[in-house]
């Protein structure tokens, strides 16, 4: 709980998950002083107190207005690079979305294929939620409760999903479960095969957001609760379950989320045949490849659109986390 | 007895999901030998895939890295309007998939839009060259030199630097002696991951590079257009390189990494 906790900006532990889990919210306060300590500090900055009386021997009228002048042209600055790369790229898929106006931005959406491709996506990315939300709480339990030899190898190998280059985690994955596999279980162009893929690469999501928590959870009172009588299912239920909900279900949002968005662990096994195993980010990459922009941009604003709702639920989730924390 | 049997369930799932698919990859890219092996991953294409991978991600991550130690710093030590709106919006890149950020890139820069009308008249074509996808390569991987730098910056606090103003030291003394030798390893660890990822990028750069090979096709593109061409060896041998360089930023990560030990 509390390294979802310690942090005082949600949503900066958030997007570490996003990025790499492996970086526990640990490693975000060292604990509880330095946040409380950096919370005065940077007060102080803010404040005109400490800081000038420090300086008060020299002069420092002038370092007073640069340091609001480079306030203001950094803050510039880093706007501009966001807006350059993000803002205004986002803004014209948006705009190309709703420029033959809403009619025509549903019929976009609603074309049989980008209806399949949108069910397809949803469906199986809640299932990759689900299947997360419960082996990934496994795996984490394993880990963090559980001594194996070479248990630290495999607690590197749950991040690989993250450093290896989408496309090579398709390849890796069509050779062991497409048509040449040597364990004979053909999975090519299949839904099956496209739900693996995203099952690998959203592997670490939960485990990680798991993980931290259930290392600040003492073991003791899971014991306490089985020496007062509670079975297995109940000590989970009553003792860890409440404590790891919040955790679990971030962890779950953010497999979901990347689920939603995939493209190149999903696009060599699944064949993209539409209707059957073509996903939303592949239908949209064929419409762009077929110069239909005005579709690519009204499902990908739909997409855009899922994505703010799940990144919202996460930090709501995040919040109520660190509340109870 | 529960205990050994959910280790043997972790265990199993990982072994099929991870471990299996990672050991076939290196049976696969052997099989025929090394030299095999060797020739296909020399052959012209291959190389020029390779070498494009690293001209795009190379200014991408040190285009990012400028841009996320100076917004870290905004982030953590200052107080200015529409603070929260930059620190959200920080975090949009990894919530959206990967094609719309290369359509959302297109329909801004391509060749027949205003501003990449204006670009091409200057001499300079964005999309379907590398300025778009190193573009897009930052696009993808902006948070994480932000983000991995924050904390630290947070953590470390502003007295070092503030007795060295008192002392004299101007504002970059402060900066180069002071403030990057606290945050050189959270620096490191986001360079590394914004490189991990902006090496192994694929679906943005295939829709803003045309994919044309030989000039614009970067390793993860060769590797899809090696294998849907049935050219293997090529497409293994290459996906092999690309593997091996995660492993190596991973295991780079693990070393950089700030330590829970250290609480």
């Amino acid at each position: 709980m509390s390294a979802l906790a310690d942090s005082n900006q949600p949503e900066a532990a958030t997007s570490r998950l996003l990025t790499d889990p492996s970086q526990p919210g640990a490693a975000l306060g060292g604990g509880d002083g330095p946040v409380e300590i950096l919370g005065s500090t940077v007060a102080g900055v803010a404040g005109p107190k400490q800081p000038r009386k420090a300086r008060s021997a020299r002069p420092r009228k002038p370092r007073r207005t640069s340091g609001t002048v480079g306030l203001g042209i950094g803050v510039g600055l880093a706007t501009l690079y966001m807006s350059i790369v993000v803002l205004i790229p986002l803004g014209a898929v948006v705009w190309r979305a709703r420029d033959g106006g809403l009619g025509s931005f549903w019929d976009s959406v609603t074309t049989p294929e980008a209806l399949a491709a949108l069910k397809l996506t949803v469906s199986l990315s809640i299932v990759v939620g689900l299947v997360n939300l419960v082996m990934g709480t496994l795996i984490a339990w394993v880990l963090v409760r559980d001594s194996f030899p070479g248990k630290r190898v495999v607690e590197m190998l749950i991040d690989l999903p993250f450093a290896l280059p989408t496309i090579v985690a398709g390849l890796v994955l069509l050779s062991l479960y497409g048509q040449s596999s040597p364990l004979h279980i053909n999975l090519a162009y299949a839904r099956s095969g496209v739900l693996v893929a995203l099952l690998f690469v959203t592997l670490p999501f939960v485990v990680r957001t798991v993980q931290p928590v259930l290392l600040e959870l003492d073991p003791q009172i899971e014991e306490a609760a089985y020496s007062l009588g509670a079975g297995k299912a109940t000590t989970f239920r009553r003792v860890l379950l409440p404590s790891l909900l919040p955790a679990m279900l971030s962890g779950a949002a953010l497999a979901f989320a990347r689920a939603m968005s995939e493209f190149g662990a999903t696009v060599l096994i699944s064949g993209n045949l539409p209707f059957r195993t073509e996903v939303s980010s592949v239908y949209i990459y064929n419409q762009i490849e077929n110069d239909n922009m005005a579709g690519a941009a009204a499902v990908s604003t739909l997409m855009l659109l899922i994505a703010l709702v799940v990144l919202i639920c996460i930090n709501l989730l995040t919040r109520w986390a660190a509340r109870r924390g | 007895m529960a205990k050994i049997s959910l280790r043997v369930t972790a265990l199993t799932y990982l072994l099929f999901l991870l471990v299996l698919p990672v050991g076939v990859i290196c049976w696969r890219t052997f099989d025929q030998g090394l030299a095999a092996f060797w020739q296909a991953l020399t052959s012209p294409e291959a190389l020029h895939a390779l070498q494009i991978t690293v001209v795009v991600a190379v200014p991408a991550v040190l285009l990012n890295t400028v841009f996320g130690l100076g917004t870290a710093i905004l982030l953590v030590r200052h107080k200015f309007w529409g603070k929260s709106a930059l620190n959200a919006l920080i975090d949009l890149p990894l919530a959206v998939s990967p094609v719309v950020a290369g359509l959302a890139l297109v329909l801004v820069y391509g060749r027949f839009t205003p501003v990449g009308t204006w670009f091409y008249d200057h001499g300079v074509q964005v999309i379907y060259a590398l300025p778009g996808m190193i573009l897009a390569t930052v696009f993808v991987s902006l948070p994480l030199v932000v983000r991995a730098v924050a904390p630290v910056v947070e953590e470390i606090g502003i007295e070092q630097e503030q007795a060295a103003w008192t002392l004299g030291a101007t504002s970059v003394q402060t900066f180069r002696r002071v403030t990057i030798p606290a945050i050189r390893w959270a620096l490191a660890y986001g360079m590394v991951l914004a490189l991990a990822r902006s090496l192994g990028e694929f679906g943005s750069v295939a829709v803003v590079s045309g994919n044309i090979s030989g000039q614009t096709q970067t390793a993860s593109l060769f590797v899809q257009d090696a294998f849907d061409n049935y050219n293997q060896q090529a497409a293994y041998a290459v996906a092999f390189v690309l593997a091996v360089m995660a492993v190596t930023s991973l295991l780079l990560i693990q070393l950089l990494r700030p330590k829970e030990s250290r609480r």
